[in-house]
């Protein structure tokens, strides 16, 4: 009966969204799901933030399948939802069809930075200064002077996250040694937790006692396997530090929901362009709240810090991989 | 590469191989009855869930266990239901039962944990530890002998002792009993075992049904044991693993644990792009080890390193002269 039910909610969601109200702002989740603990669920706190601050209220979707995405674009376009947000590099090619059909809507692509279309606001993270600030966290933190990165499938975004990672360990411990692994090359590397675990384990017999796991569900593995073993871990995009706490060294922050907020804010008047959110920009970040605070020592904090202000101001520059595909600090 | 590092790989070896041996044992079990079974996946994934969940709401990995090889055995009925009572097609069945459990096992975690699809994670009770064997840390700084005892064979979970012990189980079971020969003669001729007076039906029904429970003990090894709880699509493709392994050991017992071993081997060994480097001299792509078992099912398909002859009824609804 429940399932039932769960099945009529959803039929009955997608009605009601063709019936909504005009100008609400919109949001379409990915595949992962809006409680994903990660990517997804950041972008949901975002809106949810917006709709509890203004009092307004939104309309969302969660596909179930990649099928999906133009027909819950073009839905919420003829139902007038503007702006239509959406959360995913996955979007590109379906919003490239759709939004030059309805050039009065305005879309806003998270994760997408090429998107250049008159009524699209594309927007990028600059992961790498993210990866940086914890790759310097897990330099300092690490005793033995070996840490590692686990990255679901390889691709170039998360080969970004690694190369800021190992540019941070490297800035930290000059001598540092730093391991890194894909889980796969194919979407099924998202969600091999058994394979996370046994890559963290092989990489803790290599002497690594940090691990940055930047790989979806096969990251909640690295850190289970982390945690039952004795080192620490860095999560990804959401704050994650509660999952194992006092074991999780910190978190990458991609401020997805800050990004959303701002394009729910700015509501039919958004700014459309390619916007690339780094930590000037309070677009990433490192974690640190009750769960962390005896693992980030003062100094280590201050270093981190130090490296923040420099990277705002400009005087350090993380090399990007995706600018070309090379890496200065580490070898794929 | 030091003998230390090569016990890793082999530790690594056993675990990753042992949900590949359960579900290659329970593939052979039905398949020798003459019903293939490409659901081995989904049944392991739906498992995995379900004792995930029943772990979690009772605290109790054991009735997660129970739970999980409940899930799987129903789903075994099913394809049974299908594919021996209403001689449906078995391949269509078992590729449904694939994408019921994909589908099912996220909708239902969405509904009943609201978090993304996956279970809460599971602590203390609700996870299957590491035994240690015996003496294993008194023995662990003998050379050798003693390193292999303290570092591979003990601290492992029950369920890979159980998994090991099934091999002999399976081969004394078909090859030395009543009930074996019966089964395997219900996949070679079924009409012979009617004319006998035996049920087919019933033996069939017997191998489906133990066929859902060694792939509920594999998804519960996934979620309970490898894991602290259920993650969407979590079994990845192992179930299909299993059944390369399955038709690389020729449908026998021993050779599935050589098989599932082999692929478990060539599994632990990506992950360690350090060692093949420094024991080849240069760098292989790992792409090329996660093919290798793949590659090596179409090898022996292809009959070059001996023919796999599959149970001459297999896939053959049986029906009863009139």
């Amino acid at each position: 009966m429940t399932l039932m039910k769960t099945f009529l909610g959803a039929t009955a969601a997608m009605a009601l969204t063709a019936g909504a109200a005009a100008a609400d702002p919109a949001i379409i989740f990915d595949l992962g799901g809006k409680f994903d603990k990660s990517f997804n669920e950041s972008a949901f706190n975002g809106a949810q933030r917006w709709a509890e601050e203004t009092g307004g209220s939104f309309n969302e979707v969660e596909l179930q399948s990649d099928a999906q995405r133009e027909q819950a674009l073009r839905r919420f376009a003829e139902a007038g939802a503007n702006p239509i947000v959406m959360a995913g590099f996955a979007f590109a090619s379906s919003l490239s069809e759709v939004a030059a059909d309805y050039p009065d809507t305005k879309f806003a692509v998270i994760d997408v930075n090429w998107v250049d279309m008159p009524n699209v606001r594309g927007i990028g993270f600059k992961e790498e200064q993210g990866s940086y600030l914890v790759g310097m966290a897990a330099g300092l933190a690490s005793e033995s002077g070996t840490v590692s990165f686990v990255g679901g499938m390889d691709i170039p975004l998360i080969r970004k996250f690694a190369c800021g990672y190992a540019q941070g360990a490297k800035a930290a411990n000059p001598d540092a040694n730093i391991i890194a692994n894909m889980t796969g090359t194919t979407p099924a590397a998202w969600n091999d937790p058994v394979k996370g675990s046994e890559l963290t384990k092989a990489q803790i017999s290599q002497g690594s006692d940090v691990v940055f796991a930047a790989a979806g569900g096969t990251g909640v593995g690295v850190l289970q396997t982390a945690a039952d073993e004795g080192i620490l871990s860095i999560g990804v995009d959401s704050n994650q530090n509660y999952l194992h706490p006092g074991q999780v060294l910190t978190s990458m922050l991609k401020r997805v929901d800050n990004a959303v907020y701002e394009a729910f804010s700015q509501g039919t008047d958004l700014e459309t362009g390619i916007y690339n959110l780094g930590i000037a920009e309070g677009g990433v970040g490192y974690a640190l709240d009750e769960f962390n605070a005896e693992l980030i020592t003062d100094d280590m904090k201050a270093m981190i810090e130090d490296a923040s202000a420099k990277i705002t101001s400009g005087e350090l520059m993380v090399h990007d991989y995706t600018s070309d595909e090379t890496c200065p600090a580490l070898d794929f | 590469m030091d003998f230390n590092t090569f016990l890793q790989i082999l530790d690594a070896t056993v675990r990753l191989a042992t949900p590949l041996l359960l579900a290659c044992l329970a593939g052979l079990y039905s398949e020798r009855a003459g019903i293939f079974d490409i659901g081995l996946e989904g049944k392991m994934l739906a498992a995995a869930f379900i004792s995930a969940a029943a772990a979690f709401v009772t605290g109790s990995v054991w009735l997660g266990l129970l739970a999980g090889i409940g899930a799987s055995m129903l789903l075994s009925i099913v394809h049974g239901m299908a594919s021996i009572t209403f001689r449906g097609n078995q391949l269509i069945s078992g590729v449904a039962i694939n994408f019921l459990a994909a589908g099912l096992t996220v909708v239902l975690a969405i509904n009943w944990f609201g978090q993304g699809g996956r279970t809460p994670q599971l602590s203390g009770g609700g996870r299957l530890t590491p035994i240690d064997l015996p003496f294993a840390q008194a023995v662990a700084d003998v050379p050798i002998i003693g390193q292999i005892y303290a570092e591979l064979i003990s601290g492992h979970t029950i369920l890979v002792y159980l998994a090991l012990a099934f091999v002999p189980f399976t081969w004394w079971l078909l090859n030395r009993t009543r009930f074996g020969l019966r089964l395997r003669a219900v996949g070679e001729n079924p009409a012979a075992v009617d004319t006998a007076g035996v049920s087919v039906i019933g033996l069939r029904y017997a191998a489906v049904a133990i066929c859902g429970v060694l792939c509920g003990i594999a998804g519960a090894y996934l979620a309970t044991a490898l894991q602290a709880g259920f993650t969407k699509d979590m079994s990845a493709g192992r179930g299909f693993i299993a059944l390369a392994a399955l038709i690389f050991a020729k449908w026998r017992p021993w050779h599935a644990l050589g098989a599932t071993l082999l692929f478990g081997f060539l599994q632990a060994i990506s992950l360690r792009p350090d060692v093949i480097e420094a024991v080849l001299g240069f760098k292989i792509q790992i792409q090329l080890l996660d093919a290798l078992p793949y590659i090596l099912t179409v090898v022996i398909l292809a009959g070059f390193v001996g023919r796999a002859v599959p149970p001459r009824a297999g896939g053959a609804p049986y029906v009863k002269e009139r």
